[in-house]
């Protein structure tokens, strides 16, 4: 009690409306602690994302010694090209093939490590997430040995089974196979992790209720486990989306685009264009045609995060 | 030690008024507790004393003190959660001197205070342990412990209880009286159990929409509750309400409650309510006075039979639900005098232990 | 249906064990091939790295074992005959610097978005997420300028500066969530107890919410460790560059590849992430799912 007044000294005889001051005072100097906290983060994101991003967008409308504004020149420019349209078709096919495998091999491999007795799950589940764990770019450069044109270990299985040898890397259209299946080996853990926890967090007396009902294993999936699941399915969904259409590392390792250009995806063409050839503008260009479909998805993502936000709430 | 003052105190969060216009007088080592239904601004009350939420107008003082910009360190009060709010990270030992090491008191110091409380709440084994490894009724120990440690000039608890089960309750509800005994320090306690308000307070403040109903002992707001509000929310089972007329009958009163059924009112209140004859009332009567006929010297005129709907048996007694015009209305009778569901049953009521509301004004009158 | 309701008892409970069983047995029959098609790259890549150069490039012997004995000799050439250590010391370097930086800021922003208001805070949040999901791949051409223009081009500090735009938005966001799944009692009984805005953080939030500092950790850890998009940009001389790159690129020397020797870079290279999984693969785990589940 000494205290109090020993510490406040002045305070009991201010009349009221300085009391007040004093306490906006108090939540004015909480706020700018909050502030200061977060502004090494305010800092790195503005400076080293927001600025960048629309510092790209100026990049793009350059000439490639940055001397000259184009306007959309350089978007005029990669539409007219044939090498572009297949870019972006590549980039097309090679998201969403791959995040459709993914998804299903998440969805199957969730399910069936859900099947198993739990003490066995944790084992399982270790096993199969590794391919996730390693970095993908030493991971690539495995995969990349296993189609060597002349080493190639799934060739010599194939001669084994008296097959012929399969141009993994060297033929377009096998090309476009190998790197969506190194894509799907590496991604498809991530959405068994994804699954499972969800799975996980559906209750079991949902379960229970819908046996006694009489529905069998299929209904159970269909009318439970799927609308349960719904939510967190879209959110892995897209948000792999926004990563596979981004990917770099595995087709810049295993094709660098080859052959004839019929690998290249958004990130490895910029990175031809912007950083090899040289023509910063232009890669920027190539870049920023990944924005809109970003754009989109972080839409419904975010969405999604805040509905299942409010569902566990 | 000290008392605790609210002056006209408001509340309010946005637009919403919580707390309206609150004032009470908390003298020294009194053990006072704040009851009503959720929203009825309780907490928020406790928790301004606390410090934990502003005081939009008025004054809180605590010592003497106007504490309304003193921020919750400094204002030597301790609070025990409804969840505990232990840290679990820490043992309980840690837990109940956190508050002693950040106001860095010497360590001898510290030991012997906080062995001193374990010693008060029989958790002196306790002290290595993490909150997981406690049950619910030690952890609201430990809570309490770190309450107790910090030596505070006010206690505050925030309906502490609710989260523990039915027979912990009234062992921690004995253990928290106790403590108060030995400690004798200023409290203010939480809560919507009307139970647990009248067995721990000294005095109950039944708190209801952001205003006070009535402050008083327990005995009092039991026997001479002052509205509508605090006879219905205090006592269990709750307090039979039926609406009735008041008609002369010469000297006396009748209270009519249905074209049936008629009590004569006791000359004892006669006097009291002869204002209101005519008026459209609220009659009040507690189960307990409608029993069996039993006893001596009882009056004819308050038997009455009824048809039964609904019986629970409770073992010492029977409580016997029936219908008034409608209303439910619910006796306490003898269990061998329970009849089964169906079936009439004849009953006494006891109308001296008679409220009568008046609706317009919600007051006892 | 009478039929059946006699006969149920006895049938019904064999056939019961008898599908569990059945559905068990193809579980694990599936489980498998998954976990061959899983495990086949890094059983291959440890398979090639312990032969011998010889064996490696003969082509009629199997690929898939170790005909001529196990030798470490591609492990030897490694660390003594490339640049290999190298860029595993920048890589050390450049990682511990980015996880420390990563954590001090997001936990300090998390802190104070997830218990503080201030204008723009709820904003301020949301747009974390948002920042999140910009790739690397749209930003790694204009950071070339900026990084140019600050003179860190081929310079591995250069990663120090980029790489938390890769694991800042992130560790943040799932932060956010652990510090908000604290009971706030915890911050009031705390407050009561005296303590001061950074007590309560360092002493309180950052113990409660540790499985989630040791998750997010982890992220920024392996997120940093396994970086290839900013590397391959911005650093090229071998002095400079870390191990993704490192070893991807210029390992590659003559014109015939050393596959032994390049299988055995690839598994130390991801050896730090693999042991870190292995040792604490449920806290990897909830940092994982944290991002969708929290927040």
């Amino acid at each position: 009690m000494v205290d109090i007044v020993r510490r406040y000294p002045g305070q009991l005889a201010k009349p009221a409306f300085q009391r007040r001051a004093g306490m906006r005072q108090f939540v004015r100097r909480r706020t700018t602690i909050a502030f200061l906290m977060c502004l090494p983060l305010i800092v790195i994101v503005a400076g080293l994302i927001i600025y960048p991003a629309l510092y790209s967008i100026f990049l793009a409308t350059l000439n490639k010694a940055q001397t000259r504004f184009l306007g959309l020149g350089n978007f005029s420019y990669l539409l007219s090209r044939d090498t572009f349209w297949m870019v972006i078709e590549q980039s097309a096919i090679f998201a969403l093939t791959a995040v459709f495998f993914k998804a299903l091999i998440g969805l199957v491999t969730a399910h069936l490590v859900n099947n198993l007795p739990s003490k066995g799950q944790r084992k399982w589940r270790g096993m199969l997430l590794v391919p996730w764990v390693i970095p993908l770019a030493l991971s690539t450069l495995g995969w990349w040995w296993l189609f060597d044109p002349t080493h190639s270990a799934f060739n010599w299985l194939i001669r084994g089974f008296g097959g012929t040898d399969v141009p993994w890397l060297s033929d377009p259209y096998w090309a476009r196979f190998s790197v969506i299946l190194v894509n799907v080996w590496y991604g498809a853990p991530f959405f068994l992790i994804m699954y499972l926890a969800a799975l996980k967090s559906v209750p079991e007396q949902l379960y229970e209720a819908a046996q006694i009902d009489g529905a069998n294993a299929w209904q159970r999936f269909l009318h439970i486990t799927l609308p349960m699941m719904q939510n967190i399915i879209a959110i892995t969904v897209l948000f792999s989306l926004i990563v596979t259409f981004a990917n770099f590392d595995i087709v810049q390792i295993m094709t660098a685009g080859g052959p004839r250009n019929m690998t290249h995806v958004f990130a490895t063409y910029a990175f031809l264009l912007g950083i090899r050839s040289g023509d910063l503008p232009l890669g920027a260009a190539v870049s920023l045609f990944m924005f809109p479909i970003l754009a989109v998805s972080a839409v419904f993502i975010l969405r999604g995060v805040r509905k299942r936000g409010r569902e566990i709430g | 030690m000290a008392d605790v003052a609210l002056r006209d105190v408001v509340k309010r969060f946005d637009e919403v008024e919580a707390v309206r216009n609150i004032s009470l007088n908390i003298p020294d080592s009194e053990f006072v507790v704040l009851v009503g239904p959720s929203g009825c601004g309780k907490s928020t009350t406790l928790r301004m004393i606390a410090g934990l939420e502003e005081v939009t107008e008025g004054e809180i003082l605590i010592g003497g003190n106007v504490v309304n910009d003193v921020p919750p360190k400094d204002r030597d009060i301790a609070m025990v959660f409804q969840n505990y709010a232990l840290y679990p990270h820490m043992t309980v030992f840690e837990n109940m001197s956190f508050g002693l090491r950040l106001r860095r008191t010497p360590k001898a110091e510290i030991r012997a205070r906080v062995e001193q409380a374990a010693k008060i709440l029989d958790i002196t084994e306790l002290l290595d342990r993490r909150p997981k490894q406690l049950s619910g009724g030690q952890r609201q120990r430990v809570a309490m412990g770190r309450a107790i440690v910090r030596n505070p000039k006010v206690f505050l608890f925030d309906e502490p209880l609710s989260n523990l089960d039915a027979k912990l309750r009234v062992q921690m509800r004995t253990e928290i009286k106790r403590v108060h005994q030995k400690v004798k320090t200023t409290t203010v306690y939480v809560t919507h159990d009307q139970v647990e308000a009248m067995t721990l307070a000294d005095r109950v403040v039944v708190m209801n929409g952001g205003r006070i109903e009535q402050i008083g002992r327990p005995h009092d707001l039991y026997h001479r509750p002052k509205t509508h509000f605090v006879a219905g929310f205090i006592g269990s089972p709750a307090m039979n309400f039926l609406p009735a007329r008041l008609q002369p009958n010469g000297e006396a009163l009748m209270l009519r409650l249905s074209p049936e059924l008629a009590f004569p009112v006791p000359p004892a209140h006669a006097a009291r309510y002869r204002p209101s004859v005519g008026k459209d009332l609220i009659f009040g009567l507690r189960p307990e006075h409608i029993t069996e006929p039993r006893g001596e010297e009882r009056d004819p005129r308050y038997e009455f039979s009824m048809t039964v709907d609904v019986i629970e048996p409770m073992g010492m007694e029977t409580m016997v639900f029936f219908t008034v015009h409608g209303k439910e209305v619910c006796a306490r009778v003898e269990p061998t005098a329970a009849k089964p569901p169906g079936q009439p049953i004849r009953l006494y009521a006891n109308l001296n232990h008679m409220h009568l509301i008046d609706p317009a004004t919600e007051s006892v009158l | 249906m009478t039929a059946a309701v006699a006969e149920y008892p006895r049938a019904g409970g064999a056939s019961l064990k008898r599908n569990r069983r059945w559905a068990l047995f193809t579980s694990y029959f599936f489980l498998i091939l998954f976990a061959i098609f899983f495990l086949t790259p890094p059983y291959y890549m440890i398979v090639t790295s312990l032969k011998s150069d010889a064996e490696v490039a003969h082509l009629a012997s199997n690929p898939w074992i170790i005909a001529n004995g196990v030798t470490l000799e591609q492990y030897r050439l490694l660390f003594r005959e490339t640049d290999f250590l190298i860029y595993f010391k920048n890589t050390v370097i450049v990682t511990l610097c980015v996880v420390t930086i990563t954590m001090v800021v997001s936990v300090l922003a998390a802190f104070s978005l997830s218990r503080m208001r201030f204008w723009g805070s709820g904003i301020l949040a949301t747009g974390i997420f948002l920042t999140y999901l910009i790739p690397d791949t749209l930003l790694f051409i204009p950071l070339f300028q900026i990084v140019r223009g600050l003179g860190l081009l081929n310079s591995y500090w250069s990663m120090v500066l980029v790489y938390p735009t890769l694991t800042v938005p992130f560790c943040t966001w799932i932060m956010i969530g652990y510090f908000q799944s604290i009971p706030k009692e915890l911050d009031e009984a705390a407050l009561i107890d005296g303590a001061g805005h950074m007590q309560m953080l360092l002493k309180i939030f950052i113990p409660v919410a540790l499985p989630g500092i040791i998750a997010a950790t982890i992220f920024a850890f392996t997120v940093s460790w396994a970086a290839f998009v900013y590397p391959i940009a911005f650093l090229f001389s071998a002095d400079q560059q870390v191990l993704t790159v490192g070893t991807v690129t210029s390992l590659i020397k003559a014109d015939v590849y050393k596959w032994g020797m390049l299988m055995a870079g690839a598994l130390v290279a991801a050896a730090p992430p693999l042991i870190v999984y292995a040792f604490l693969m449920d806290y990897y785990i909830a940092g994982l799912t944290a991002g969708a589940t929290k927040g």
